[in-house]
């Protein structure tokens, strides 16, 4: 039985809707969290600004505990702890809470990987120059680092576009919700074409977005 | 100004440990420039980062100023760096930020008006010669006008010390003349302390007071540039100068010359003044000796003349005698012996 579309579009604008808040909410806590984990990642290493064994220890045991598990698993598995914080483990904010704790470790990966790559010269010479470890991350590491974050960050987004549909499939509404319930399950392709085209307009575009910005920033 | 004070520093990497300053005492003097040379792994690079505590020595104690700057608050250390400035080897530049923003940076850090930061880093661009690369980024630089972007940002701050890692080892010969003519011009301009660390004899021969010449961790040799140039002691000294004077010819012209039957050769050096008076014409005339330079050179140290010379002599023996024997009351004479070469 096909869709009558007409009256389904205004379905598939509320589903397209729920998608950019998903991805976008999450995108903002994510990177929040994420960033702060990968900067504490980067400067607790050995021989960092703020050198500190145990704390690095720690995050990197919880970041490769979590990493690994595949979305859709984690998804089910943290459902009870969704529930007490969200509320309910069903619609685009349930779905929001697990989305936010994958990309922020993501995020974090992300973002210690791209400090890695700042010159530890140029560190030291803001030590030299008399910065304090936090004048450091905000004056040093994060404007060095802000052009290859900012791809890193779009790489995420993207996937966050992934995994807002497969919390579709379970709960989380969104374009996911639809393709399966519509497309999949009562055997529409026009709703399946519909949709899979709107994702890839997104990706395309948080692909563009990203890619801007950071040419802006990185003067290329 | 600064004074290390039996100062070590160990490193462990892994089970093994490396002991990269052992046991140095030296002292700099206010206004001086200061070289510290030696081959890499010497310790050169960490005796250097002592003096602002980017490393924490393991023995022994930095002065600066009569402070002992492993002593201070983190918050009293920032405020002592300011007062040191420090440029490295790769400029080590952000390059998030342009010219400006680079020579800004430290200022920012202090607690001055944004007017009095703009000031400065105008008077700074001007005394470096940029001041059309205000708005460019360290990436459309060359490696010279990068060290003179460091060289800004290090006196930012008006520090009574500056610090150059290795400042000119990344850099082409003509670009080294220049920033040293630089470094000197801030030394001489600002009563600039200088402590430097290098590899190469000729920075220090061009632009040190005094050197210290560093092996294993070790400082083996130290003093005025002059003295040491003149009367090196130790043979890691002897190897650096001769990387800017050879005092030797090569072995296939010696090997000519004593095949073609020529004498002995003697080894003159003429120090300072005495190097103005005509010494070896006079006492050669004197004693009836015809001399022949074989090879040789005259050059200007710390504005002093230094001399070394290979010299031949024709004649009697014992007029020949004679003459060195006089010789060697003015001058050092030497025979060079046939294993030199």
């Amino acid at each position: 039985m096909n869709v009558d579309w007409i009256t389904f579009w205004p379905r598939i604008v509320e589903a397209t809707g729920e998608t950019l808040i998903m991805v976008i909410a999450t995108l903002i806590f994510g990177s929040i969290i994420g960033v702060s984990i990968g900067l504490l990642l980067f400067v607790t290493r050995k021989n960092n600004i703020l050198e500190n064994k145990f704390v690095f220890r720690l995050l990197n045991i919880i970041i490769n505990i979590i990493r690994p598990i595949p979305f859709i698993i984690f998804l089910v598995s943290i459902s009870q702890l969704t529930r007490i914080v969200v509320g309910t483990t069903i619609g685009t904010a349930a779905a929001i809470f697990p989305m936010t704790i994958v990309a922020s470790f993501v995020v974090a990966r992300v973002v210690e990987n791209n400090l890695v790559s700042i010159d530890p010269g140029v560190i030291e010479a803001a030590q030299a120059m008399g910065a304090s470890p936090l004048r450091i991350i905000f004056t040093v590491l994060i404007p060095e680092a802000l052009g290859p974050l900012i791809l890193g960050l779009t790489f995420v987004s993207v996937s966050l576009i992934d995994f807002s549909a497969v919390a579709g499939t379970v709960g989380g509404g969104g374009l996911g919700h639809v393709a399966m319930t519509y497309g999949y399950q009562r055997f529409d392709g026009s709703v399946m074409l519909v949709t899979v085209v709107i994702l890839i307009i997104m990706v395309q575009l948080a692909q563009w977005i990203g890619n801007t910005l950071s040419r802006k920033i990185m003067r290329r | 100004m600064i004074e290390f004070k039996n100062v070590s520093k160990t490193f462990s990497l892994g089970k093994r440990e490396v002991h990269a300053v052992k046991d140095v005492s030296l002292s700099v003097e206010k206004g001086e420039i200061f070289g510290i040379i030696g081959f890499s792994g010497a310790g050169k690079s960490t005796l250097l980062r002592l003096v602002n505590m980017l490393e924490r020595p393991s023995s022994g104690s930095v002065f600066i100023q009569d402070i002992d700057v492993n002593t201070l608050s983190p918050k009293d250390l920032r405020t002592q760096r300011r007062n040191i400035g420090m440029i490295f080897q790769n400029f080590n530049l952000l390059n998030s930020r342009t010219v400006a923003g680079n020579i800004a940076y430290p200022l920012k850090l202090t607690s001055i008006s944004k007017q009095e930061v703009n000031r400065r880093v105008k008077e700074l661009l001007e005394f470096v010669g940029l001041s059309d690369k205000a708005k460019d980024y360290p990436d459309q630089l060359s490696g010279g006008q990068k060290q003179r972007v460091g060289i800004a940002r290090a006196l930012a701050t008006s520090p009574d010390i500056l610090l150059c890692d290795e400042a000119t080892s990344a850099l082409d010969p003509d670009t080294t003349a220049d920033i040293l003519r630089l470094l000197k011009k801030v030394n001489r301009d600002f009563g600039i302390t200088i402590l430097l660390i290098t590899h190469e004899m000729h920075v220090i021969q061009t632009i040190c007071d005094k050197v210290a010449v560093m092996e294993n961790g070790e400082v083996i040799e130290s003093g005025d540039v002059f003295d040491t140039f003149t009367n090196p002691q130790h043979s890691v000294t002897q190897r650096f100068i001769r990387s800017v004077q050879q005092d030797l010819p090569s072995t296939h012209i010696l090997k000519e010359w004593r095949a073609g039957g020529g004498g002995k050769l003697y080894r003159v050096i003429f120090k300072g003044a005495v190097a103005n008076d005509p010494v070896l014409s006079m006492i050669t005339r004197k004693h009836n000796v015809d001399f022949n330079i074989v090879y040789g050179s005259v050059r200007e140290l710390q504005e002093k003349l230094f001399g070394n010379l290979l010299v031949s002599f024709i004649g009697e023996p014992i007029a020949i005698q004679n003459a060195l024997t006089e010789l060697g009351t003015i001058v050092a004479v030497e025979e060079v012996v046939e294993n030199e070469c």
